[in-house]
Order: structure tokens, then C-alpha cells, then sequence
């Protein structure tokens, strides 16, 4: 049995003969659509990964050598003067503290109202639930840009239905002071926060009612079915809305100029890392009113440093939470 | 007794209709108090020259001065309008092809697979707020692009290509078209992050029986991928396709949106400033009704 065995499959190219060299085809053809497909990955992810590679080799230049044009990848004279001058001018020190701490209780704040919202649409009837959900849907698609002009005189002249104005005369300005981003983040109104319902309600939709309804049946009220039942199993989807928060917030530079534009931030500061540097520049050179004109190759090495200086903290996110991010939004299962 | 059921019930329904607007109401108090008041102030002000003095604003009624402004005396704004219309479009089918396409590929198992896929989703973090902005003019790429343009002078197998299209003379403007996106493959492979992820959960939802019936009823792969994955994620599309456009609008690199922002908080002009904004939201939304409205007549739901 065992010697018919091996005659039948003695080697490969018998085993090709045999089907009528259907093998050998199939075989090439697999390898042939690998290495391509290997190529054209290769590729695109070069594609992605350049600029920062690149900014990670110019990072590291001597002013020397960014003139220099046999220097390309590799810099000749290695400098960490660059993450010290960028540092200096972003502020960065102060910037990290308050970055990091309007991210995360923003992040914090805007899940756990989300969370609360997405599940509210996701299980309960109520009227006019239909009209509200298109509101949520309309969140997403309206821009902020769009209504902010009013929504900018609106924190100068804030007012919580009159009430300021019978007691000062006037509204209050809340421009440049943190309140009012806290505020709309506590009201799901932050940024991309109708997206996050949107894949908290989708999730929850996906999870049997059966759990709950037992719940009810045991005398489990509304709010602790929530907290005790439904809140464990949505641990995936409010960790990657937690961090997707956290790391959109981090970059943000729309909301934070809007209203957190008294603050040091890392995401603003970087927006006139460019400007700042002829101020440095001249400061350093002892002339404080003469404007100091810098190269294009210097500033650009300063934008790719402070972009990077501010790229790190989110790409370690990113590195230990890699599944999170994209495993949420694939578990969703998004359809229309 | 059954009334009393009843009863019963309705209360159990009527405690479920509270405790879903408690659970909603942060979203509904937020959306009342910063999204209605606002857009409506918004809507008026782009009817209203809006005077600003300490503690007060003053609004007037002008009527469609302001709109008249923004599209006939305004040098930029309609030019800027058509070109990021026009681009967007572009864009957007662009990155629609290209996600659907490398979440084919990524679908199949090879070696290195959650890499990859981690890679192409790096860009959504990265490229995101006001990273946007600032590849734009990156000068040192543009450098090197052409000490690469000038060492491969005359060889470049792209350059020769086009060429070719080009005199072949059919249909230029659609070559001119897929020219551009191969030229700026970064920036659609850049933007096309959040839709491979959404195709390739499309793509796993699809039952392998189904590929196999095909395969044994002598389906080939190509025929398969037309008759069995097209269909089958033809909802996906639809959720892509206006994820896409609305990513594309909100976008901070945006030339609409830069204008719109210079003319309201350099120049102070809110009422301009509103009328514009307002001109290009409608523009928007009205697109995107229209060609979902399309799209979803060629949907196919397999439930």
C-alpha cells in the first residue's frame, strides 16, 4: 500500500506530468503573483513611510550639510542641535504638559458622552428618534468650518440663557478660556464626536438584546443594565473611540485655535514653527528688530524635526495599540 | 386583566422613551446649543452686514449682497470652488478605486499581512490636523524628486507612457485625468486610510461558500470578483463614497476652507465669511444627496 503510495507521488515533475502540467502552471502563477504583489506593497508602503523616514534623516542634519547637495539620506556631521532648537522655539516642554492633559480629559469627556449617546440610539424607542439620528448623521457631514464664524462670536459673547447678561449687563467671553471646548465636548459637539456615536451605536446594535432583556426580567434597572451588563462587553470599541479621540485631538489644529488659542500647545505651535524661527534666529544673533530671512532648507529642517517631536508621543499609541485602532472600526461592521 | 397588561406594557414603553432621552439628551442639549443656534445665527448673518463693536455685534439686513459679494466681486472664491470641486471629484473616485483595490490584496494571506495593513493605516493618525498642511510644501521632496527626474532625464517609463496616450488621441481628457492621481499617488494612498479598513471588513462579511460554488461551477477568479465581490459590498461603496467626500471637505489643506477662514478671522468680514461658508455647505450636501441617491439605486442587499 505504502510502496503504491510513494510510486504514485514519487516526485514533482511525475505529479505535473500527470495533470497534464496543470501543476507546474498553477505553481509558477503563485509565484509569480506573489513577488508582484509583494512589489506593489513594497511600494505603496515606501510610498508612506518616505516622508518620514525622510524628516527622520533631516532631522538629525548639520545646517552644513542640508546645503550640501551630495548629502541625501545620510547625514555626514550627525546634530541633535536641531531637537534642541525646535524644542526651544514650539515650547515644547510646556506644550507636552498641555497637550497631554487637554487630550486626554477631552478624549476621556467626549468617549464617555458618546458611549452614553451611542447606546441611548442603539436600544431605546423613543419619539422622534429618527429626526435626532439624522441629526447625529448630519454632524458628521456638516464641516465646522461652516457655522463657526457665528460659533466664534457666540463664546465672545457667551451667555447661558440671559441670565449673565440680567446680572453683568453683558455677555461673558469665553474665547481663550478652555470652558467652552469642555463644554461642547460634554455635549458630543467636539471634534468628529457624530462619528464616534455613530460606531458606538453601530456596535452595540451588533450585541444580542437577549442580555438585556433578562436583566430587566431579574429587576435590573435602565441605568445599571448599562454600567454592569453592556459597558464590559463594549470594552473594544470604547478603548479605539478613546484613542481615536485622544490622537485626532493631539493633531487638531482647527478646534485648538478656535478656543484653546490662549494655550501652548504642540499642534498650534508647530502651525508657526516657520514664523517663529526668524524671530529665534534673530533673537540668537543679538538684532531683536530686524527680521532675519532663514533658507528654505533650515526651516524645513525645523518643520520636520517639531513635526516629528510631536508625531513620537502618537506613534507610540499607535505602535501598542495597533489592533485597537483598526480591528474597532473593522468589528463595527459599517453598512448602510 | 388584559388591560392592565396593557397598561403595563405602555408604561415599560414609556419608561424606555425616558431613559432613551436621558441617555440622548447630552447630544441633544449640545446639538440645540451649538449647532442649531449657531447655523441659524450663521444663516442670518449671511443675509446681515455684521458690525462688531465692544460688547455688542451689529447685524443689518442687506439681503443677498453678501452672496452677491462672494461669487461675482470676490476674485478667488468661485475659481477656488470649481478647482477644489473638481479635484474633490477627481480625488474621491480616485481613492474609492485605489482603497477597493489594495483591500483586495490585502485580503488574501501572504506573510507580513498585519503590517502592511498597519502601514497603510498609519496616515490616518499621522496625516491627520495640522500635519495636513505642511506636506504640501515640502521642498526638500520636491528636491529630490527632481534630482531623481534629472538622472532618469528621458527614461522616465511614466513620462514615455503618457506620451504614448496622449498621441494616440482617444478620450484625452480621461488620460489627463488618471495622470493626475497617479501623479499625486501619495496623497490618494494617503487619504484612502479609514476606506481599505471599511472594504476589508466588507470583504470578510462575504460567506467563502460562495467563492467556492463559483469556483466549481468553473467561475474564474476574475468573473468572481465581478458577479460575487462587487455585489456583495455595493452597500460598502456607498459608505466609502460619502466618507470620502466629507473627509475631502473638512480637510484644513482645503482652498475653500483657507479662504473662508482668511476672509473671517484676518479680514473680519463675518457676513461674507457666512455667506460663503453656507454656499459651499449647501454645494456639498446637495452632491452628496444626488450621488448617494444614484449609488444606492445600484446597491445590492444580500439580508
Amino acid at each position: 500500500m505504502t510502496k503504491t503510495k510513494t510510486k504514485k507521488y514519487s516526485s514533482y515533475w511525475d505529479r505535473n506530468a500527470k495533470s497534464g502540467g496543470y501543476l507546474f502552471k498553477k505553481d509558477v502563477m503563485g509565484v509569480l503573483i506573489s513577488i508582484c504583489r509583494f512589489v506593489l506593497l513594497f511600494g505603496l508602503c515606501f510610498l508612506i513611510l518616505q516622508p518620514i523616514l525622510n524628516k527622520i534623516s533631516v532631522s538629525f542634519m548639520a545646517e552644513e550639510d542640508l546645503y550640501n547637495p551630495i548629502v541625501v539620506n545620510i547625514p555626514i556631521h550627525f546634530t541633535g542641535e536641531n531637537y534642541r532648537t525646535a524644542a526651544t522655539i514650539m515650547k515644547y516642554g510646556e506644550g507636552l504638559v498641555n497637550s497631554t492633559v487637554i487630550s486626554l480629559t477631552i478624549a476621556l469627556l467626549q468617549t464617555a458622552m458618546c458611549t452614553i449617546v451611542g447606546y441611548g440610539f442603539a436600544r431605546f424607542n423613543f419619539p422622534l428618534k429618527k429626526l435626532w439620528f439624522g441629526c447625529v448623521l448630519a454632524l458628521i457631514i456638516i464641516p465646522p468650518q461652516a457655522f463657526s464664524s457665528s460659533l466664534y462670536l457666540h463664546f465672545s459673547y457667551w451667555d447661558f440663557l440671559g441670565i449673565v447678561k440680567l446680572i453683568k449687563g453683558s455677555g461673558i467671553n469665553l474665547r481663550g478660556s478652555v470652558l467652552p471646548y469642555y463644554l461642547m465636548s460634554a455635549t458630543c459637539m467636539g471634534l468628529k464626536n457624530g462619528l464616534y456615536i455613530y460606531l458606538v451605536r453601530q456596535f452595540f446594535r451588533n450585541i444580542p438584546i437577549d442580555l438585556e432583556e433578562a436583566a430587566y426580567v431579574d429587576g435590573c434597572g435602565m441605568f445599571k443594565t448599562f454600567t454592569r451588563i453592556m459597558l464590559p462587553q463594549s470594552k473594544p470599541i470604547i478603548t479605539s473611540c478613546f484613542l481615536f479621540a485622544l490622537v485626532w485631538q493631539w493633531t487638531d489644529g482647527y478646534y485648538s485655535k478656535l478656543f484653546l488659542g490662549g494655550k501652548v500647545l504642540v499642534s498650534t505651535s508647530l502651525a508657526t514653527v516657520v514664523d517663529s524661527l526668524g524671530v529665534y534666529i534673530a533673537r540668537q544673533q543679538g538684532s531683536v528688530n530686524e527680521q532675519v530671512s532663514v533658507s528654505t532648507q533650515l526651516s524645513n529642517c525645523i518643520l520636520s524635526t517639531g513635526t516629528l517631536l510631536i508625531v513620537v508621543p502618537i506613534l507610540m499609541v499607535y505602535l501598542f495599540a495597533q489592533r485597537a485602532f483598526v480591528e474597532s472600526i473593522a468589528s463595527t461592521g459599517i453598512k448602510m | 386583566m388584559k388591560k392592565k397588561q396593557k397598561n403595563k406594557l405602555a408604561g415599560l414603553q414609556k419608561r424606555k422613551a425616558f431613559a432613551g432621552y436621558l441617555f440622548t439628551a447630552p447630544f441633544i442639549i449640545g446639538f440645540l446649543m451649538f449647532m442649531i443656534k449657531p447655523m441659524f445665527d450663521s444663516l442670518y448673518m449671511s443675509f446681515c452686514e455684521v458690525t462688531l463693536s465692544p460688547g455688542s455685534v451689529g447685524k443689518k439686513f442687506i439681503g443677498l449682497d453678501n452672496y452677491y459679494l462672494a461669487f461675482r466681486v470676490d476674485p478667488d472664491y468661485a475659481q477656488y470652488l470649481v478647482d477644489e470641486f473638481s479635484r474633490m471629484l477627481l480625488y474621491s473616485v480616485g481613492i474609492i478605486v485605489f482603497s477597493f483595490f489594495v483591500s483586495l490584496i490585502l485580503n488574501q494571506e501572504f506573510k507580513g499581512r498585519g503590517i502592511v495593513r498597519a502601514i497603510f493605516f498609519l496616515p490616518v493618525i499621522l496625516n491627520s490636523g495640522v500635519m495636513l498642511g505642511l506636506e504640501e510644501n515640502n521642498y526638500l521632496m520636491a528636491q529630490i524628486a527632481n534630482t531623481v527626474e534629472e538622472a532618469t532625464a528621458g527614461v522616465s517609463m511614466t513620462a514615455v507612457l503618457q506620451n504614448v496616450l496622449r498621441t494616440a488621441g482617444v478620450g484625452v481628457r480621461a488620460y489627463e485625468w488618471v495622470f493626475e492621481i497617479i501623479d499625486n499617488i501619495y496623497d490618494v494612498a494617503v487619504a484612502s486610510g479609514i476606506q481599505i479598513i471599511i472594504f476589508l471588513s466588507g470583504l470578510q462579511t462575504i460567506p467563502a461558500s460562495m467563492y467556492e460554488a463559483a469556483d466549481i461551477e468553473g467561475c474564474t477568479k476574475w468573473e468572481s470578483l465581478w458577479k460575487i465581490t462587487f455585489p456583495m459590498i455595493s452597500s460598502i461603496f456607498l459608505v466609502n463614497w460619502i466618507y470620502t467626500i466629507v473627509d475631502f471637505c473638512m480637510r484644513s489643506d482645503n482652498d475653500v476652507m483657507d479662504k473662508i477662514q482668511t476672509v473671517m478671522i484676518t479680514n473680519l468680514k463675518y457676513g461674507p465669511a457666512s455667506a460663503m461658508s453656507w454656499a459651499y455647505f449647501v454645494i456639498i450636501t446637495a452632491f452628496i444627496a444626488l450621488t448617494s441617491f444614484f449609488i444606492s439605486k445600484g446597491v445590492y442587499y444580500n439580508d
